[in-house]
């Protein structure tokens, strides 16, 4: 047990030390801070971009999934390729505008687009709803992975606590440097850590990953495959296509794409992403082994499958080897998303009260906000608000909601006007919001319809409201005169 | 779009249409049921698909340094 704890703690310093280490002596002003000084390379976007893999959610879920569920843990190995597929075409498009224009966080992209303001208050309020569940999730993860980890030794409040600390510091101190340079070691730790359970677990336990399937299925059938209604082949089409569509509108990885030096650094990206999704599956192979050792869990005790079985199959220095890269899984995202939301807050909404702010005041302001924005989680967090579940469902639907007014953006003649981007998105936002707290489903709604039909995400009821919206709209009002060289 | 870039709806139809025809575990691929067998290798086939957009892509040699 001590030597857990002393893996986790080392976790901890190590993520502290490194964050503080990325500054490098660089004057944190704000291009440095939130953009990396639009240098970095393939490998630190990569990190950055897959960040989005390996959040606790992954860690935890995705094995809690598969123990929980089954089949419909697929679904996560199959989007985050096609979201590559669409970076590839999306993201140079971004990085370029965001460069020459100097744009900082996601909003800027859309205040600069559409030449209108009041779109970037509404993108940042609708980013802002979306982010904050996101880093309550992050953080309550940190707290059941260092108490499972640490066998309890640690108490949970403590952990966030230390962890929201240490991501403060490091997000002051080093901005979008520190996430991506504890990026590093966390996506070293997790992939020892994952390709090692998820290839030991099925073979010592079952005699492979073939035999392992084998006797799930016979144990329980109809378990590997999806079920005939619910989450079924629809629900995992629809639901593919539209958390593709939805992945590269988190503001933090929209954001993260100005940091690149390059174009090419996506479209290399996009091969290099694909296969490191791969790792998935043997997170996967974890869930689905713990199924026939560790049954009965139910709820949210299945975000503790790998946990429990890891503590009944290995020694304290594994389990806090596994603490650790679960507690990197964390703190890294938490940073960024930190990071992200303190300079939506700065830029874009206390921004636009005060026009006549400079880059020194604005990123002098969004240090500030990194603690307000750590606390605000860390109350939700240990409130634990049971809304948050489904607050973090908003939020990946709110975000899908801006999807439409950026693609038109892109193109050469864009045809929406700003009022019809605003219009759609706000209007895609609150049918999303409705469903999510009502629990609707297209099933619930339309229950005449055929099975395949009621299976298909809600999300696309949403974003079917927030496309036709923005067409009418935009048909109805004049585009404003774009100021030269915003196009 | 370049023709070339064409290419990439392929991983959208591949990665998607083994589930949709047959949900069934067997035949296993690669100690795998089939729907995730079908996936993990779709997933390795996209990320070919995109080297060798990635290889044509004319867009790569304009923006070179």
């Amino acid at each position: 047990m001590t030597a857990a704890l002393a893996l986790i703690a080392l976790a901890a310093l190590a993520a502290l030390a490194l964050g503080l280490v990325a500054r490098g002596g660089r004057d944190m002003d704000l291009e440095q801070w939130a953009v990396g000084g639009r240098g970095f390379g393939w490998i630190l976007v990569f990190l950055l971009l897959a960040g989005e893999i390996y959040t606790t959610f992954t860690f935890l879920g995705a094995s809690g999934f598969s123990y929980g569920l089954g089949a419909p843990v697929y679904y996560i190995l199959a989007y985050g390729s096609l979201a590559y597929v669409i970076a590839y075409f999306l993201l140079p498009l971004v990085w370029s505008y965001g460069r020459q224009h100097g744009l900082h966080s996601q909003p800027d992209f859309f205040v600069r687009k559409y030449a209108s303001p009041s779109l970037g208050v509404l993108v940042s309020i609708v980013d802002l709803v979306a982010l904050i569940p996101y880093l309550v999730l992050q953080l309550t993860g940190l707290g059941i992975i260092v108490t499972a980890a640490g066998y309890g030794a640690i108490p949970k409040d403590a952990a966030i606590w230390i962890g929201a600390a240490i991501v403060t510091v490091y997000v002051i101190m080093s901005g979008i440097r520190g996430s991506a340079y504890t990026a590093v070691v966390k996506d070293i730790l997790i992939l020892v850590v994952v390709l090692f359970l998820g290839i030991y677990l099925p073979l010592h336990l079952y005699g492979g990953i073939g035999p392992m399937f084998e006797q799930i299925a016979a144990a329980k059938p109809g378990f590997l495959v999806f079920p005939a209604s619910g989450q079924s082949v629809a629900w995992f089409i629809s639901t593919v296509l539209l958390t593709a569509v939805g992945f590269f509108m988190w503001p933090q990885s929209f954001a993260a794409a100005y940091s690149a030096k390059d174009a090419r650094v996506f479209r290399r990206n996009a091969i290099a992403l694909p296969i490191y999704q791969l790792i998935l599956l043997f997170v996967f192979f974890v869930g689905f082994a713990a199924v026939l050792q560790v049954p009965g869990l139910k709820g949210a005790d299945t975000n503790l499958a790998l946990f429990k079985l890891a503590t009944q199959e290995f020694s304290p220095a594994v389990v806090g080897l596994i603490g650790a890269a679960g507690v990197f899984t964390a703190l890294v995202p938490g940073s960024l998303i930190a990071m992200t939301a303190a300079m939506l807050l700065s830029k874009n909404l206390i921004g636009v009260l005060r026009p006549e702010a400079t880059d020194a005041q604005t990123v002098a302001l969004a240090k500030w906000l990194v603690p307000v924005v750590m606390l605000v989680a860390v109350y939700f967090t240990l409130t634990g608000n049971a809304t948050i579940v489904t607050m973090l469902l908003v939020g990946y639907s709110f975000v899908t909601q801006l999807f439409p007014a950026v693609v038109m953006s892109l193109m050469p003649r864009n045809p929406t006007t700003p009022a019809g981007a605003f219009a759609g998105i706000l209007v895609g936002a609150i049918v999303a919001a409705v469903l999510s707290f009502t629990h609707a489903t297209v099933g619930s709604l339309f229950p005449a319809l055929p099975q395949a039909i009621r299976d298909l995400n809600v999300g696309i009821i949403a974003l079917a409201a927030n496309i036709v919206v923005m067409v009418v709209v935009s048909l109805v009002t004049t585009p404003r005169t774009v100021p030269a060289g915003a196009t | 779009m370049k023709p070339i870039h064409w290419l990439a709806v392929i991983p959208f139809i591949g990665m998607l249409a083994g589930p949709a025809v047959h949900n069934e575990v067997d035949p296993f691929i690669l100690g795998m049921p089939f729907p995730l067998g079908w996936i993990a290798v779709w997933v390795v086939l996209t990320a070919i698909i995109m080297a060798v957009i990635y290889l044509i892509d004319p867009a790569n040699r304009e923006d070179a340094p």
